[in-house]
């Protein structure tokens, strides 16, 4: 039958097996994600047991971000400050901008901000560092002087950037505080005692702070998870690992979007 | 009884996806022999290490080092048996964020509690041993081809393993780092009792120090024999490839279209 040879050669089920080809492939990969990130929690031992070998990957992923987490937050809340004081003049009520530059950085800017720049700066690194050791063999010789590269290798960094994360997003918090306080107080002129007063009045612990503490540990957890993954997963050669570092920074960004927009639907419904 | 062969290979079938690569292997490694694995690029040679050190399980067949069947092995034994083994990779594979010190010093402070001044005794013991006592402190970026692999061998006997596997040594070497390398296996395997498994394909090399040699070929043992009966083996296979010749049973052209039909010689190009 013509239609039949017809179907069997054309483009359209080509197209059609492509894709399902890269369903079960992107399945497959999601299932292998989930099963590593179990191994690292079961294995996670070593890195509290030898807590060194922890703090030795929160120099590399938290110390070594601070400048770039520290000079952004800097930037980022004194263009709130700017922004935020040329929107509140217009309603007379220039003495909130503490509440609105602590707000914003606390709930939202400092999570989702610090998160973003911790996985292309954090997250990138630990995927080249882990690509280019399976690239060169160092793993397999890992797993060959019977360390298990789960326990040595990934559970350290994993629990490090699960620290570490939260940290950063206070320290971008604080300076973005303080780059709006330098704006609005000191080049624009809102009275000082209103600035703090208001913040302190307005700023809640449990559902402010707590809050985003808690996302920033989400994405912490999110995105060092990805990274190690995609390290560990990556094809060992030059081309491998430069796909998995963007394909970390792609999609932890993306991830960390969503599960902002998830996690700020449970936490502040209802929240007047 | 012990048992004379540390390393057993028994009709081991093993493929990537649908690909197979061994087709049925059987070998054996006597305690205390350097014994080479030789056959052309992808014949299944590293795949054959990465058996016996439990990385992968074979489809068919057994592997059993020391006795025990290693693909049966719970992974808290696999990593018992594998303390027993040491193994030099292709390029080293040392830790390139850490010194030569710390390279060699690496099995020591995962697997025993020795204090910091055995350790340093220990890890110059080793590295005297191959020579590179005086590079302790240099880092893995500063040191040449030749010198990584010496310290990687360093690292691998760190433990006082019972075999050592080796993956291509000879690789990329000039023929100085080569001799001193053939040496170095050979009179380590001597002297510490170990028995090795070199995988390779330098024939004149390996034909100097082992004492046994496996010919992988397609999948299968195609020959073996001392060095001596490999010289003077007849065999087209094993003829071809100690002398080197570039046609004979491996033959040079990778399978195609015959060369006339490729050239449309004789037919109206399009």
């Amino acid at each position: 039958m013509p239609m039949i040879c017809d179907w069997e050669n054309s483009v359209l089920k080509r197209s059609i097996e492509k894709l399902g080809n890269r369903t079960i492939q992107a399945v497959w990969r999601i299932g292998f994600a989930a099963r590593f990130f179990v191994a690292v929690l079961l294995h996670s031992g070593t890195a509290f047991r030898r807590f060194g070998l922890t703090i030795r990957e929160m120099y590399f992923t938290g110390v070594l971000s601070l400048i770039i987490i520290l000079v952004s937050g800097l930037f980022v809340g004194m263009v709130l400050g700017l922004q935020g004081y040329e929107t509140l003049q217009t309603y007379g009520s220039e003495e909130a901008l503490g509440i609105l530059v602590a707000l914003s950085l606390v709930r939202e800017l400092g999570p989702v901000v610090a998160a973003l720049l911790f996985a292309s700066r954090a997250g990138s690194a630990i995927t080249a560092e882990i690509g280019l050791m399976k690239a060169t063999e160092q793993l397999s010789a890992m797993e060959m002087m019977a360390v298990d590269p789960i326990a040595r290798v990934v559970a350290p960094r994993f629990w490090a950037g699960v620290f570490s994360m939260p940290l950063l997003a206070a320290l971008f918090s604080a300076m973005g505080i303080f780059g709006g306080y330098l704006v609005g107080v000191q080049l624009i002129g809102v009275d000082e005692g209103a600035f703090w007063s208001q913040m302190k009045n307005a700023v809640d612990f449990e559902e402010d702070i707590l809050n985003g503490v808690i996302k920033s540990v989400v994405f912490g957890i999110a995105i060092t998870t990805i990274a190690l993954f995609e390290g560990y997963d990556a094809p060992p050669t030059a081309e491998g690992v430069s796909r998995a570092t963007t394909r970390t920074v792609v999609t932890s960004s993306l991830v960390v979007l969503a599960l902002d927009f998830v996690l700020t639907a449970f936490m502040f419904r209802g929240i007047s | 009884m012990q048992n004379d062969n540390l390393v057993e290979i028994e009709n081991v079938e093993f493929g990537y996806g649908d690909r197979p690569v061994l087709k049925g292997i059987n070998l054996s490694a006597r305690r205390g022999q350097v014994i080479a694995i030789m056959g052309s690029s992808g014949c299944g040679k590293t795949t054959l290490l990465r058996l016996i050190g439990g990385q992968i399980r074979p489809g068919r067949g057994s592997v059993r080092v020391a006795g025990e069947s290693v693909a049966e092995l719970a992974p808290a034994d696999l990593y018992r048996l594998r303390r027993k083994m040491g193994m030099l990779f292709q390029f080293g594979a040392l830790f390139t964020d850490i010194s030569v010190f710390d390279n060699v010093a690496f099995p020591l402070r995962e697997h025993t509690d020795l204090p910091q001044d055995a350790i340093r005794d220990l890890v110059l013991m080793k590295l005297h041993a191959v020579g590179l006592r005086g590079a302790a402190h240099l880092m893995p970026s500063e040191l040449s081809g030749g010198m990584a692999r010496r310290v990687a061998l360093a690292r691998a006997i760190a433990l006082d393993p019972m075999l050592v596997m080796y993956d291509e040594p000879f690789a990329g070497l000039d023929p100085i780092s080569l001799g001193v390398t053939g040496n170095l296996i050979r009179r380590l395997t001597d002297t510490l009792g170990l028995t090795s498994l070199v995988v390779t394909h330098d024939v004149q090399e390996s034909l100097k120090i082992v004492d046994y040699i496996y010919f992988v070929s397609e999948g299968v043992i195609v020959a073996e024999g001392t060095a001596s009966e490999i010289r003077a083996s007849g065999l087209p296979y094993v003829h071809q490839f100690v002398h080197g010749e570039a046609d004979g049973p491996v033959p040079f052209h990778y399978p195609a279209l015959p060369y006339a039909d490729d050239l449309r010689l004789g037919k109206q190009r399009a």
